[in-house]
């Protein structure tokens, strides 16, 4: 326990000799927003891995592995090849045509109050469910570990929320990027370390390491049961399970590369080139730590067992339970600081990008038409934003329980990315007749869509057994109207399809004419955004 | 609101540079790889929980001892990631010079600046 805090001692310490260095160079929105452009290709490629492999990933996938095998692993497959539509479709365009924000790549030819109001809410909403999922995290860490030595939930949340809000409110972008460079790293580095110690556990044989996850024993109603966890349908069964598969590949696919956090981490760097080449270093290190996510979630559900999770701290304790039966006490507790870190630095992430939006998308470009009317606005916007956001999460973790796996309450932030921000972004850059009619029309209807049928889906609707014991209660006790738990199936295309029938249903010349310039700035960067 | 520096081009210089014959080349090379490699990666990514839903007996094949055939599919997944990426960044060494040569030509004709 003293061990863990000293880790993460130094990690605070670390992080915050950053942030006053960060400070001391911040001047002007560029520097504070998009860390003056000038984070390299490497760099940029360990934030965005550090921004994307969040508790939802260590804590969240890795449990779902533990508990329900294969159909779990898909989390980690998704989450991966997400990063192909990013570097295909995304990333470069993104650098050259904007500045801070997604919405400033909509409003190069669409009209820009309805369209900006609009994405700094669909920002905001991704951000919560995002920030929601960490929050779960902590509290699942916080009861593990603190757990009758003094210190309260509610102080270890609100002194998450404190250095969160000194990071961002300090140092802006470039703290953060750097908070994150140094928690991929560690988080790397101990995903390596967990799995070299499962596979130490089965001799180095891979063969004897899958045989054991071919039979893993756990209890259901008292009764022993085995389960083969290198199969797939413990999670996704009949009648809806194939439809809730191909429904959850398209959030993950689509709504990626609509995140608000990720995206905005293409504009730290100098040009296009090396946004493209940031996505590839992510993409290495992403990859090989999702495919390690499958061997902890199987190791912890052969080594710890199904059985031993659920009681001591639930799903999202799996990874840290595996390194406490693997590693004793010690690398328990690096493991657990290092986990805290990643919250910490994947909460300052998610605050960053929302105060941003807020301050560039909807203070100054809606509410003052777009001028600054005292000079430094934008950053002091920013800044009471990122305030009012550290307030908010804090207020919403404590109240707050571990009940839900963090890893699927960040695919509903995924799903509103996919449904919403995807639709528009991608027809703003690749369709001439797009114009502010579809932008409105499909952001509307895939926000709304895909928060409605969440809501009606079976992670809020449900009726619970009299007696359960541990489950997920539901919120709203009756026969769920949506059967599936991933809705991007249905409000990935009618996000689409409302951003296609409002184009057509409506003319905008200028907006038509503008995009020969937007299609010269994509391609080409000219006049793109310069490092300062 | 576009934030640069300089004068800001007119209506007419960006069509003149859209419509250029070297910037229609650009494009047509971009597609000719990105349109591709995009309906490739979600042809492949798709097949995957296409095959698990709807072929699940097929998909539990062992194939290596118990490792199934699910499992080192969705490994593949990651092996076509890498691929992808690095064919694009073979291909976009191509995209960056003749975008530069785009890029040197405006330059030049605003006089040298």
């Amino acid at each position: 326990m003293t061990l863990s805090l000293a880790v993460f001692a130094a990690f605070v310490a670390s992080t915050l000799g950053i942030t006053y260095w960060a400070a001391r160079r911040s001047r002007g929105p560029s520097a504070y927003f998009a860390a003056g452009r000038r984070i390299t290709a490497w760099q940029n490629g360990f934030a965005v891995a550090g921004d994307f492999m969040s508790a939802a990933s260590f804590l969240g996938v890795v449990g779902l592995i533990a508990l329900q095998g294969f159909d779990g692993f898909l989390y980690s497959v998704g989450g991966f090849v997400a990063y192909v539509t990013i570097l295909l479709l995304i990333a470069e365009p993104l650098r050259n045509t904007g500045k801070y924000t997604i919405g400033d790549v909509l409003t190069y030819r669409l009209r820009p109050r309805p369209v900006r109001a609009l994405t700094a809410l669909t920002t905001l909403t991704t951000a919560i469910f995002y920030m929601i999922a960490q929050m779960v995290g902590a509290g699942a860490l916080v009861g593990l570990l603190l757990g009758g030595s003094g210190v309260s939930y509610n102080t270890a949340v609100i002194g998450v929320g404190i250095l969160m809000m000194i990071y961002v409110v300090f140092g802006g972008m470039l703290a953060t990027t750097w908070v994150q460079i140094i928690k991929a790293m560690l988080l790397s580095a101990c995903a390596v370390a967990l799995t070299l110690l499962v596979l130490r556990h089965f001799h180095f044989h891979l063969l004897e390491f899958f045989a054991a996850a071919s039979q893993v024993v756990y209890h259901r109603n008292g009764q022993p049961v085995v389960h083969d966890f290198l199969q797939s349908g413990l999670r996704y069964k009949p009648p809806h399970g194939p439809l809730d598969l191909i429904s959850l590949g398209m959030i993950f696919v689509f709504g990626t590369a609509g995140l608000p956090h990720i995206l905005v981490k293409f504009y730290t760097v100098p040009d296009a080139k090396t946004a493209r080449n940031s996505v590839v270093w992510a993409m290495v290190l992403i990859g090989s730590f999702y495919i390690m996510t499958s061997v902890l979630g199987l190791g912890a559900a052969v080594i710890v067992g199904p059985d031993y999770v659920v009681t001591h701290g639930g799903t999202n304790m799996s990874g840290i339970l595996l390194a406490q039966a693997l590693g004793g006490e010690v690398f328990l507790a690096v493991v657990s600081a290092v986990a805290f870190a990643t919250i910490l630095a994947v909460v300052a992430g998610l605050t960053i990008s929302a105060s941003t939006s807020f301050a560039h998308d909807f203070w100054i470009n809606v509410v003052h038409r777009g001028r600054e009317i005292h000079s430094g606005e934008t950053v002091l916007v920013a800044r009471t934003a990122a305030l009012a956001v550290g307030v908010v999460s804090i207020l919403l973790a404590i109240a707050l329980g571990p009940a839900s796996n963090a890893g699927i309450l960040a695919t509903f932030g995924m799903a509103v990315a996919a449904s919403a921000n995807f639709p528009v972004l991608v027809l703003s850059i690749f369709w001439r007749r797009f114009n502010t009619a579809g932008a409105i029309a499909g952001l509307s209807a895939g926000l709304l869509s895909a928060i409605g049928l969440i809501a009606a889906g079976p992670n809020f609707m449900g009726i619970d057994p009299p007696n359960a014991v541990g489950a997920v209660h539901h919120l709203i006790q009756a026969n769920p109207w949506f059967p599936l738990e991933n809705v991007g199936i249905l409000s990935v295309p009618l996000g689409f399809l409302a951003a296609i029938v409002g184009t057509l249903l409506s003319k905008e010349p200028t907006a038509e004419a503008r995009f020969n310039e937007l299609m010269v700035r994509a391609n080409i960067g000219l006049d793109a955004e310069k490092a300062h | 609101m576009s934030g640069t520096k300089g004068t800001r081009r007119g209506q007419a210089e960006w069509d003149r540079i859209a419509t250029s014959a070297q910037f229609q080349d650009l494009l047509a090379l971009k597609k000719v790889f990105i349109i591709p490699a995009f309906i490739f990666f979600l042809a492949y990514y798709f097949l995957l929980p296409v095959l698990l839903g709807y072929a699940p007996r097929l998909m539990a094949t062992r194939v290596v001892g118990t490792v199934t055939l699910a499992y080192l599919f969705a490994l593949s997944q990651f092996v076509m990631g890498w691929l992808i990426a690095w064919l694009y960044l073979k291909a976009s060494a191509k995209f960056d010079a003749l975008a530069q040569d785009i890029l040197d030509k405006v330059n030049a004709r605003q006089g040298g600046r």
